[in-house]
């Protein structure tokens, strides 16, 4: 998702004074990104890149895209940083609130229908591709997927992002059904590392977060420690 | 009969009911071969630091209107709280009421909590209404503070999105003044070292950025201490002008000192002219 909103052409005259102010000053903040989730037997791996862009101004290089909702559920944002941002904490205020009135841990389902229904209801105003992950007592690990435009759909592997489009072959060859929590990270690690040696909007660190039972385990793999491939 | 109401109620989110007619008129204006009055911007570098006890803004002091400076020594780091400060770049009348609106709302806050306000606070407060008008307001804020949970530090974008990070520049002049962080920043500086950074990365600005100039202002704030320095360096004094030699009153004087220039040769033809006509014409002077 590495579209950036343009100003239109009756609003300011921010456009004239190129000299003065480069692009980057007048672009919309974008998480170029790649991200993806993965469901395994007892949770979820989720992943991210660390790169937010301004046009072709890296604005944050160790940006953190896995945004918490609730104890046990998270969000993978792409697309305006400024939407998901916003949309990210209506839906944790929501969230919260429901658990509270309810007086129990919320379901991923739950969450993942928030961001839906904002989604879909602002369509035309917003652009965010949204992956949901958690686990709850229900269903265990769930990954739902809320793409732009605002459907929602269960997935065992999601995938999402600018960076989304040059491992889409690495993850349907790779993917098998019941890995285990290491071969997961393993997986998410690998096809981060491969989109973001791709594609120009993604970069920088790998986020990692397992949700389980137990609790949230974060990771992070530095540049230099990212898994390599060919060396061509 | 009917009363008819002045105040017409509108729900909510942006008006775009004078959009069209501005389009309109920018277009007749142009047409006559006038151009409408440019909104000032503050061309700017800002940044801000997290050190060991604080964190330290900084901000050139420039404010151009199209190429034009309109103001040598505006002041850009804004008040928000005893222990919070923003740093604006963008449109200047937008980041000036912008603070001041999230400042009174902050107070009120305050007041009703009992407490000294938090950064994040105000960092919501900023980013709620910056995407309440979808990036037609023009700030780009760095806002910076201490509170009971330690230093802070914010970028916040025109269209809402904020960034909470150790170092952070915004403005024109932003990539010089990364780039100087990227070299020498390190994690728990020193106050000093902290200031030299900061006052570094906005000469840096300054220096290579066309809209950024002037003065360099700096705001340390610690727990229960803030240091507004402005101006804490003049880093471009203007010039003296030479009003008189030796007591004679000249306006600008175009003479130089033997030598200035280096001669490296020098070829001297005389012409010999015969005089033809030579006649006088007075003037009349009457």
């Amino acid at each position: 998702m590495a579209a950036a909103l343009q100003y239109p052409a009756n609003v300011s005259s921010f456009n004239s004074y190129n000299d003065l102010f480069p692009d980057w000053t007048q672009k919309e903040v974008s998480t170029g990104t790649t991200i993806m989730a993965v469901e395994f037997d007892g949770g979820v791996v989720m992943g991210a890149d660390s790169r937010t862009t301004t046009g072709a101004y890296i604005a944050n290089r160790v940006t953190d895209k896995l945004t918490p909702i609730h104890d046990r559920i998270f969000c993978c944002r792409s697309g305006s940083a400024a939407d998901t941002q916003a949309i990210a904490d209506a839906v944790t205020y929501q969230l919260g609130f429901h658990s509270i009135e309810l007086d129990e841990a919320p379901l991923v389902q739950t969450a993942a229908s928030l961001f839906r229904d904002m989604c879909y209801r602002y369509r035309e105003e917003l652009m965010a591709g949204i992956i949901v992950a958690g686990w709850d007592k229900r269903r265990g690990g769930q990954v739902y997927t809320v793409p732009v435009g605002g459907m929602m759909s269960r997935q065992p592997v999601s995938v999402g992002g600018s960076g989304s489009s040059y491992i889409y072959g690495y993850v349907d060859s790779n993917y098998k059904a019941e890995m285990s929590k290491e071969e997961c990270l393993k997986f998410t690690a690998g096809a981060l590392a491969l989109a973001m040696e791709r594609d120009g909007s993604s970069g920088g660190v790998v986020r990692l977060a397992v949700i389980t039972e137990q609790g949230v385990e974060r990771q992070v793999i530095l540049g230099n420690q990212l898994p390599q491939f060919s060396t061509v | 009969m009917a009363t008819v109401s002045v105040c017409q109620y509108h729900p909510g989110g942006f008006s775009f009911e004078n959009c069209k007619r501005n389009a309109l008129l920018e277009a007749d204006i142009t047409k006559l071969g006038f151009s409408s009055p440019a909104a000032r911007k503050t061309g700017t570098t800002i940044c801000g630091v997290v050190y060991k006890d604080g964190v330290v803004l900084g901000a050139d002091t420039r404010a151009t209107e199209g190429m034009v400076v309109a103001d040598k020594n505006c002041s850009k780091i804004h008040y928000i709280s005893p222990n919070i400060y923003c740093c604006g770049a963008g449109t200047a009348a937008d980041t000036e009421m912008t603070t001041q609106i999230i400042s009174s709302n902050l107070e009120l806050h305050a007041l009703s909590t009992g407490r000294l306000p938090r950064v994040a606070t105000a960092n919501r407060m900023l980013k709620q209404m910056l995407f309440r008008y979808q990036g037609y307001i023009g700030a780009a804020l760095v806002l910076g503070g201490v509170d009971c949970a330690g230093p802070h530090l914010y970028s916040i974008y025109p269209h809402g999105s904020t960034d909470k990070l150790p170092y952070v520049t915004m403005g024109s002049g932003s990539l010089a003044a990364m780039a100087v962080f990227e070299d020498r920043y390190r994690p728990n500086m020193e106050e000093e070292e902290a200031k030299h950074l900061v006052r570094d990365a906005i000469a840096a600005g300054i220096f290579n950025d066309l809209g950024s100039g002037s003065n360099i202002d700096l705001c340390v704030i610690t727990k229960g201490k803030v240091d507004y320095l402005r101006p804490h360096d003049v880093a471009n004094k203007k010039g003296v002008r030479e009003d008189n030699i030796d007591g004679r009153p000249v306006t600008g004087s175009y003479r130089y000192k033997h030598g200035t220039t280096g001669v490296l040769t020098k070829v001297v033809i005389p012409l010999n002219l015969e005089v033809v006509e030579e006649s006088v014409h007075t003037m009349d002077t009457s």
